[in-house]
């Protein structure tokens, strides 16, 4: 494998920029890359070499013509496929939107493009990004390159296999529940949900619009500030994008220090359910914070528990309506359509076979969840509940300035042990649902390997709203520190996946 | 089970109907704002264009797009509840309204649910002579959808159609929605009161320049909700709505059928069952919308993509203080002003007439001048040509100018008329039409004396009747000297040399 | 007792134009059940007086101006439609005359 894939993308765009290497030549070494191994990881929905090859010469013609270029300018980025793309299909997983074109670009595939970065191709993930280990998705699941029987998280597991595997430095995600920070956990990677409105939703295929935030994925966390800061900012196209400057997230990577910061240990997320070297790592790296100057309390955020059934309504109910445009009119699969059935025939039959059980479970759950005569009982209870929740989130950052968890119970679980269990599913994202429901930023980075399966576990940093600076500011002072600690990145531990022949 | 077969029932007369059941009405306005752009997007919003010329993928509801408000809708709606004396709510949300249909591209509605952007109003509405206050329930701010066109089938109607053909560009058009409280006591009055209230309506949002409120086009189109009592009973029946009534006229006629379907539905021991209904203009009665196997549930929840909406005070305020002169107030002082009695007020009013009228007064006529041309010699054009007055190809600046010449005694009334028929025939501006067709009062007074002088020496068994003190007799002469004249001599000119010359004066 | 019954559940599928067969309607009705009875803890906590939160953030008034924005094509429009004709994407006859 070229030695130009095993580097981050602040070093990829330096090396470009200094025309050391050229933005084709990374670019070639990432699509060989995936073709070596992304049959065996299955990281990828679409990869189109020639038109990715392309994207890379415009980037080096810009900079030989002189073009001022950011810091990613030329580095490749695996693009999770609930982004809209022009110039690829677009199918957020699923069968009912198989081959669709948009004739749009998301802003964030605008920014990403806009930046110099290069769209290696669409990544995987559960179907509509509803699960935690991409074996949603219509089109067969991903697989964690730390075990390939194994499932590398989800809804944006495609990203983070890529990432991982070394298929692209950087991947796009997006967060409803934990879809980033979870499989960012289970692979070994940074993942990052930024305070919710701080980057553009549109063009972002909705799964719950109140929650839905877009992402990085990085192998470093300094390469997923800049990724954040390159398409985040204020989009006038999406009404809950926030007008305000972009937090200094690059800054606070390079910073990383915790000296002198309060760090809220959460008392609620810890205990039955949780696998023990899981929470052996993680109380080493509370042990690790402590000792590199930071003050650490135990924070009490009651309503965290209720956050999973709050989760389960809200994001059902929004989902139901988000999901009823599929409906074979405008676009996408068309069922049954014999001339003899009517549209409402159509449209059932359409949705039925074009949307897995996964994402039926959740219409016919919010559904439920909004009819007439449970509305009050179910999505009005959970709404209060996310009051709850932002109280508690409120109240401890009076008394601390982060606040801290393991990001996922477990350690990546083997695909298929909870495919038909929806409920052990469900557990995945018991620690990463309050910063959804509140809008707040919180990022998992790598904290080591558990003891009874060697598979990296994940530390979650959460900080107020728009305060996404101080979660990159702790997660660098952690990497750089376990770095020290383990003679290298984490991921340099992973078993080596060999070009498949 | 049996399966009920549908009775047949006959409609009563509508006067025994009212002699025996008081009729409920509420009435659901739909009106799309004049905005340039689409409620959510930046689209066109252009009646008639080519199909799917204004659609984005916003208002087509493609995956991953987003709805943004346009302010002007906002300031559009805010307006139509100022007038309707409304109070415009502190804080309120869109909401979704969920259910599919091929003609709503997301399959919800983004709506408003449980908090309308304006509440509790009312609008004053006369008929023969008596004051309707209709109460206000509310007013929101909604998308409208997009058309229909159904292939296959007889007619191109909805039913036994093959298949249909969408049309996007009105999906997302600014849509305000009008609800009044129950509209009780008008009895027998209630068709003419529903017409009055839409018509009411459409020139108060007509005045605030926020919508054409074109009920032919779509732009404003009402629901009609009626129910029946028995008299002296205190607890209100079963309603039906009437969708999409699309003429005032309409509205009345919808509302008298309905009456007598109802009463001759309950007087034979009937029930009615609530449910939508179609106005056929044709007939003039309503049809059974296909009744539904289950109850809607729109599960409403608060819309997600879209910010609570928080009007300051002083943006109300500031919309306040644009508000022009309303109907009702203007009509007040228009009365004043120019001296109507109230049935020849509701005659300009029911002509179109107000603004052309008041227009020519402002450009220099009097207003007793600027009426006269404007109800009648020009209604009775533009009724001959079937136009709207306002659509006829004369502007009040140029009626105003032929009045001029006429007090300038340059033309008579027959003259002008001339010129009225000349600019609306497309010869130019009244000074050219007088230019071209050499249409000048005879003001020479040379001139018209030898006109007289001949006139006296050809009549003069009628001279002399003047002469001798019949004075009335003069009359006959005038004629003969505009007759000599081809009507381009003054008469009252004519009239008063007549009566100096023949001793008279 | 179970949260939800399976006519409840067949009613739900109807309302969300989902055509389910009589196996899956059986295997969801189950479902259904565990994961609404589970959820349903939510009404432990929240005391009437608990505002609702319906946006993560307290934005409010967000507008644009009335200005236009480029349209797609129509070409653009109709590309994906699974059936056009006459500039109009195709549907299915429509039963009704309104939902």
């Amino acid at each position: 494998m070229s030695e130009l894939i095993g580097k981050g993308a602040a070093e990829l765009g330096e090396l470009i920029a200094s025309g050391e290497t050229s933005a084709e030549e990374v670019a070639a070494a990432h699509l060989d890359r995936i073709h070596a191994v992304d049959a065996e990881v299955h990281a990828f929905l679409h990869v189109d070499r020639e038109g990715v090859l392309a994207q890379a010469r415009g980037i080096d013609e810009r900079r030989a013509a002189g073009e001022e270029l950011g810091p990613l300018a030329g580095v490749p980025v695996a693009h999770k496929d609930v982004f809209t793309t022009k110039d690829m299909p677009t199918t957020a997983g699923s069968k009912i939107l198989e081959g669709w074109r948009p004739p749009y670009d998301a802003t964030v595939t605008a920014r990403l493009r806009a930046a110099g970065m290069v769209i290696l191709g669409k990544t995987n993930m559960d179907e509509f990004a509803m699960g935690s280990s991409t074996e949603n998705s219509a089109f067969g699941p991903s697989r964690n390159p730390w075990d390939l029987t194994r499932i590398p998280g989800g809804s944006s597991g495609g990203s983070s296999a890529a990432v991982a595997a070394y298929e692209a430095p950087l991947g796009t995600g997006t967060d409803t529940g934990g879809s980033i920070r979870q499989p960012a956990a289970v692979t070994g990677l940074v993942g990052m949900k930024p305070t919710y409105g701080g980057a553009s939703r549109y063009g972002m295929i909705a799964f719950a619009s109140s929650l839905d935030t877009p992402g990085p994925f990085a192998r470093n966390v300094l390469d997923a500030a800049l990724m954040q800061a390159a398409f985040s900012g204020h989009d006038p196209m999406d009404s809950t994008s926030i007008d305000a400057p972009v937090p200094p997230v690059v800054e606070a990577a390079r910073r990383a220090d915790v000296n002198g910061l309060r760090v809220g240990v959460v008392k609620e997320f810890a205990g039955e359910g949780y696998q023990p070297g899981v929470l052996n790592r993680f109380n080493e790296t509370v042990e690790l914070l402590e000792s590199l100057g930071a003050k650490v309390v135990e924070v009490s955020c009651p309503h965290f528990t209720y956050a999973m059934p709050a989760y389960y309504l809200i994001a059902p109910s929004e989902c139901s309506s988000n999901l009823a445009r599929f409906d074979a009119m405008r676009f996408g699969l068309r069922v049954g359509d014999d001339g003899t059935r009517s549209a409402e025939e159509i449209m059932a039959l359409t949705r039925a076979e074009g949307f897995g059980p996964e994402v039926k479970r959740r219409i016919m759950l919010g559904t439920y969840a909004l009819s007439s005569g449970y509305y009050d009982a179910y999505y009005g209870k959970s709404q209060q509940v996310r009051t709850l929740i932002m109280r508690d989130f409120e109240a401890a950052f009076e008394q601390v300035d982060v606040l801290i968890s393991p990001t996922t119970p477990t350690t990546a679980f083997p695909i298929g042990e909870r495919a038909d269990d929806p409920m052990a599913m469900y557990l995945a994202d018991l620690c990463t649902i309050p910063a959804n429901l509140s809008g707040n930023p919180a990022i998992s980075v790598p904290c080591g390997l558990a003891d009874e399966d060697g598979l990296p576990v994940g530390v979650q940093i959460m900080a107020p709203v728009l305060a996404d600076d101080r979660v990159y500011r702790v997660g660098a002072a952690l990497e750089k520190a376990l770095e020290d600690r383990w003679g290298g990145p984490l991921l340099a531990k992973a078993p080596k996946l060999e070009a498949g022949e | 089970m049996s399966v009920e077969t549908p009775m047949k029932y006959e409609p009563m007369r509508y006067a025994e109907a009212l002699a025996r059941f008081e009729p409920v009405l509420g009435i659901e306005t739909h009106i799309e704002l004049g905005t340039v752009s689409k409620m959510f997007c930046g689209c066109r919003t252009v009646f008639g264009a080519e199909p799917n010329t204004q659609v984005c993928p916003v208002c087509l509801g493609l995956p991953g797009s987003l709805p943004v408000t346009n302010r002007a809708a906002i300031e559009g709606i805010i307006k139509i509840g100022l007038a309707l004396n409304c109070d415009i709510v502190e804080w309120c949300r869109f909401a979704r309204k969920n259910y599919f249909y091929p003609d709503m591209p997301k399959n919800y509605q983004i709506s408003q649910y449980d908090e309308p952007l304006c509440v509790d109003g009312h609008l004053d509405v006369e008929v023969d002579g008596e004051t309707y206050r209709i109460e206000i329930e509310r007013v929101h701010m909604e998308e409208d959808t997009g058309k229909s066109l159904h292939v296959g089938g007889e007619t191109g109607r909805i039913h036994g159609a093959d298949y249909s053909l969408v049309d996007y560009n009105r999906a997302g058009i600014p849509l305000v929605e009008i609800v009044t409280k129950p509209i009780t006591a008008t009895g027998e009055k209630a068709p003419l009161v529903a017409r009055a209230y839409a018509a009411e309506l459409r020139d108060l949002v007509r005045s605030l320049g926020v919508s054409d409120v074109r009920m032919e086009q779509g732009s404003m189109r009402c629901d009609v909700n009626v129910s029946l009592m028995p008299r002296g009973a205190d607890q209100w029946g079963t309603r039906t709505e009437t969708k999409n009534v699309n003429s005032l006229r309409s509205v009345e006629r919808s509302v008298r059928s309905e009456i007598e379907r109802q009463a001759g539905v309950l007087a034979a021991g009937g029930r009615i069952t609530q449910e939508t209904r179609h106005f056929q203009e044709a007939t003039g009665t309503t049809t059974s919308g296909r009744s539904k196997e289950e109850a809607q549930d729109y599960r409403y929840f608060p819309e997600p993509d879209l910010i609570p909406m928080a009007p300051p005070r002083e943006w109300v305020e500031e919309l306040r203080a644009t508000l022009p002169e309303l109907p009702a107030a203007r009509r007040r002082r228009v009365q004043g002003e120019w001296g109507l009695t109230d049935l020849e007020l509701r005659d300009v009013v029911n002509a179109g007439a107000l603004d052309l009228i008041e227009d020519t007064i402002k450009a220099g006529a009097d207003a007793g001048a600027a009426r006269k041309w404007w109800m009648n010699e020009l209604s009775r054009r533009a009724t001959e040509q079937s136009v709207e007055l306002a659509d006829l190809p004369i502007t009040p600046g140029q009626v105003a100018r032929v009045q001029a010449m006429v007090d300038a005694k340059e033309l008579n009334d027959k003259l002008a008329r001339k010129v009225f028929e000349g600019v609306l025939a497309g010869e130019g501006g009244p000074d050219e039409v007088v230019a071209a067709r050499g249409l000048k009062v005879v003001s020479d007074t040379g001139a018209l004396e030898a006109i007289i002088d001949q006139v006296i020496a050809d009549n003069a068994d009628a001279a002399d009747k003047v002469r001798s003190g019949k004075v009335a007799a003069v009359g006959a002469l005038v004629g003969a000297v505009m007759k000599a004249s081809r009507g381009q001599a003054d008469a009252a000119s004519a009239r008063e040399l007549l009566l100096k010359k023949l001793d008279q004066a | 007792m179970s949260a939800i019954t399976r006519a409840e559940v067949a009613h739900l599928a109807r309302l969300s134009r989902l055509a389910l067969g009589e196996d899956e309607l059986d295997h969801l009705a189950a479902q259904l059940d565990q994961i609404i009875s589970a959820v349903a803890r939510v009404q432990e906590v929240a005391a009437e007086d608990i505002p609702p939160t319906s946006h993560a953030l307290p934005l409010t008034n967000v507008y644009r101006a009335d200005e236009n924005r480029p349209s797609l094509t129509p070409e653009q429009a109709l590309a994906a439609a699974p059936a056009a004709e006459q500039q109009r994407f195709r549907v299915p006859r429509i039963l009704d005359e309104e939902a």
